[in-house]
């Protein structure tokens, strides 16, 4: 039994703080090479860095662990001694992180994931230990057996594997353009912090001028260019440094994995038993291009920062195959064919995709006239009435439900179509949320409650008739003591 | 303004919150809307030259706090419903928009009773009751002390009595 405290590598009281200038390099170059470089500044970055260190060092020397035959045990901390136990029976998933600084010394993070969403929210870190070490340690914790040391690997079956052909729905997902967005943010904040002005960079000068001195139907296609041929470089970067060597396995002891990363290396697992389903994500140019994403729906899984991916951007038809596979289904429930939602649902949609647009045309008209704002603001928020027309239409489109044996499958959005499939078993109480338009209407938002994923999934605008009907089919017994007849 | 429709499949849940949940509504928006009105008619004081439109907002924010403060809590009052079996908790609250929750007795983890100041005065208690779901717990609110007592003992004696995890 491994019932003996273990300790994080010793590596670690390098590495951490190793990981954390690396986030440091680029202020640090900026305020070398551009700021106003004195003393007080020299000292101030040497103590921050010995503070770092030693926090390192510390950390180092008061974490250890254990895991016996029933639980995780953890104790940490210099000021505040934590003492955290996990049953093992409560871990939902396994997460191990390999952060560059990791890499060069073979170390990784090991994230235990429970169901909790109330207390540790963060569940247990421990970091780091050696890569083989966080091996075991996952093998171990999910397979909730103490298995000895050096058992032969578990490579698993393969589910589905990068393909290079992939990287062309990498520009689709417009992850590019919010990537320049962060940088643009992130330079600004720097040059803030610095005390550095624009004007004293030439690059910066020259292309004011050229702006300024430009006609605006010159300078709107050339930036335009500009920034698309940067998004798409920026998205496929990004799609390397995330997915490089992505791989699904299902696993002998009842685990899938997800492995997948270039300088950060991921390796997510998932006990089978704690998933409640999956999410097909297809962003509007992702659909248009035949493409999307799919994550999953379970207990212990952070849903943001992207631990509950499953397939990266892909074609529909491998999506749907994996989707399938993981759920175990022959053909994947978020294809299944969709009930409509009644054409008062239509009206809605549209109402709210134009009333707000109309509202902030009418408003920045009235502005030009009264106020002598520019003419193309108010020019540009007309323009976008019937773009936003069309949005309305295709959420309408695109709205719509389905119960298969074991799922309930529910498809909403247009700029950002998600298709939920949630397991029937999983649906844990029902939220049914109706606003006075809603009872004008004859419809009402559904939210099937889950220990799962974001914890309720909606199914907006159903008929009254319709969405009853759907409530007490999809888990028998719950709401009919409360029906009328 | 609660249930006329009549093809609407859903019935009432059986039991009305305490009738002085009514002066709970009351006194807590009217103490929001107070605050509020009662900063900006300081501000106008205050203010060697205030802007006129203050003026007209200070109006409105009156108006809308008393009509809001008193049509609110009746309406509230007569949407609030509860009902407590023996395999499940069901809800209706809300007043404008109105919240229908179902959770089944086997999924529930926790039940807690808690008492603003407002609610101490008048002897009434919000009970909580939460599943293994992040999406929030479903809560009575406006309870005379007594029946919250009794609800969170009848739900903590038949949560005992069913086992499993409740995920």
């Amino acid at each position: 039994m491994s019932a003996e405290w273990g300790r994080l590598d010793a590596r670690m009281i390098v590495v951490r703080p190793l990981n954390e200038l690396i986030g440091l390099v680029p202020p640090l170059a900026a305020l070398v090479f551009l700021g106003n470089f004195d003393t007080w500044r020299t000292v101030t970055s040497v103590i921050v860095v010995g503070l770092i260190l030693s926090r390192g060092l510390l950390s180092w020397a008061t974490t250890k662990y254990r895991i016996t035959d029933t639980r995780v045990e953890l104790h940490k901390g210099v000021l505040f001694r934590q003492r955290l136990a996990i049953p093992r029976d409560r871990v939902r998933t396994v997460d191990l992180t390999a952060k560059l600084g990791h890499r060069l010394f073979g170390l990784a993070a090991v994230r235990i994931g429970t169901g909790h969403h109330e207390k540790d929210r963060e569940g247990v870190t421990l970091d780091a230990v050696t890569a083989g070490e966080a091996e075991r340690l996952r093998r171990v914790i999910l397979r909730r057996v103490v298995a000895a040391e050096g058992a032969p690997q578990d490579d698993g079956v393969l589910i589905s594997k990068l393909d290079n052909r992939w990287y062309r729905y990498a520009p689709l997902t417009m992850s590019g353009l919010l990537s320049i967005g962060v940088v643009v943010g992130f330079l600004m904040n720097i040059a803030h912090e610095l005390d550095l002005r624009f004007s004293d960079v030439g690059l910066v000068r020259s292309i004011f001028t050229w702006v300024s001195r430009t006609d605006v139907g010159e300078v709107v296609p050339v930036v335009g260019v500009f920034v698309l041929v940067l998004s798409v470089l920026a998205s496929l970067v990004g799609y390397l440094l995330q997915n490089h060597d992505y791989r699904l396995t299902s696993h002998s002891d009842h685990t899938i994995r997800v492995q997948r990363g270039l300088l950060t290396t991921r390796s997510v697992s998932i006990e089978e038993k704690r998933l409640r389903g999956a999410v097909l994500h297809e962003p509007l140019l992702l659909r248009a291009g035949h493409g999307a994403r799919v994550s999953a729906v379970t207990t212990g899984l952070h849903t943001k920062g992207g631990s509950s991916q499953l397939l990266p951007a892909a074609p529909r038809e491998e999506a749907d195959r994996v989707a399938a596979e993981i759920l175990r289904q022959p053909h994947t429930p978020t294809a299944a064919p969709l009930t409509k939602h009644p054409a008062k649902a239509k009206t809605r949609r549209l109402v709210r995709a134009i009333v707000p647009t109309v509202v902030i045309a009418a408003f920045l008209s009235l502005m030009t006239v009264v106020a002598n704002w520019p003419v193309w603001l108010a020019v540009i928020a007309i323009v976008l009435i019937p773009a936003f027309v069309l949005v309305g239409l295709d959420r309408y489109r695109n709205l719509g439900h389905a119960l298969t044996d074991d799922y309930l499958v529910s498809r909403s959005g247009s700029l950002d179509r998600n298709t939920v499939a949630l397991q029937r078993t999983g649906i844990i109480g029902w939220t049914i949320r109706r606003t006075i338009f809603q009872r004008r209407a004859r419809v009402f938002t559904l939210t099937a409650v889950t220990a799962a994923g974001a914890g309720g999934y909606r199914v907006r605008d159903l008929g009254n008739q319709q969405g009853i009907e759907l409530v007490d089919a999809t888990v028998p017994d719950l709401l009919t003591p409360f029906l009328k007849h | 303004m609660g249930v006329s429709e009549s093809e609407w499949g859903l019935r009432a849940p059986a039991n009305l919150v305490s009738k002085r949940a009514v002066w709970q509504w009351t006194v807590q928006a009217g103490l929001v809307w107070g605050v509020l009105v009662a900063g900006l008619a300081v501000a106008r004081h205050v203010l060697d030259n205030p802007p006129g439109w203050l003026g007209y907002v200070l109006v409105v924010a009156a108006v809308v706090g008393v009509v809001h403060t008193v049509v609110m809590p009746q309406w509230r009052y007569r949407v609030h419903r509860w009902e407590a079996t023996a395999d499940a908790v069901f809800t209706r609250s809300g007043w404008v928009t109105q919240e229908w929750r179902v959770a089944p007795v086997s999924r529930i983890q926790t039940v807690d009773t808690a008492r603003g100041p407002v609610q101490q005065l008048l002897r009434l208690a919000t009970v909580t009751v939460t599943t293994a779901s992040a999406q929030g717990p479903v809560k009575i609110d406006g309870l005379a002390l007594d029946v919250a007592a009794r609800l969170v003992e009848d739900l903590a004696a038949t949560t005992q009595a069913t086992p499993g995890d409740a995920t």
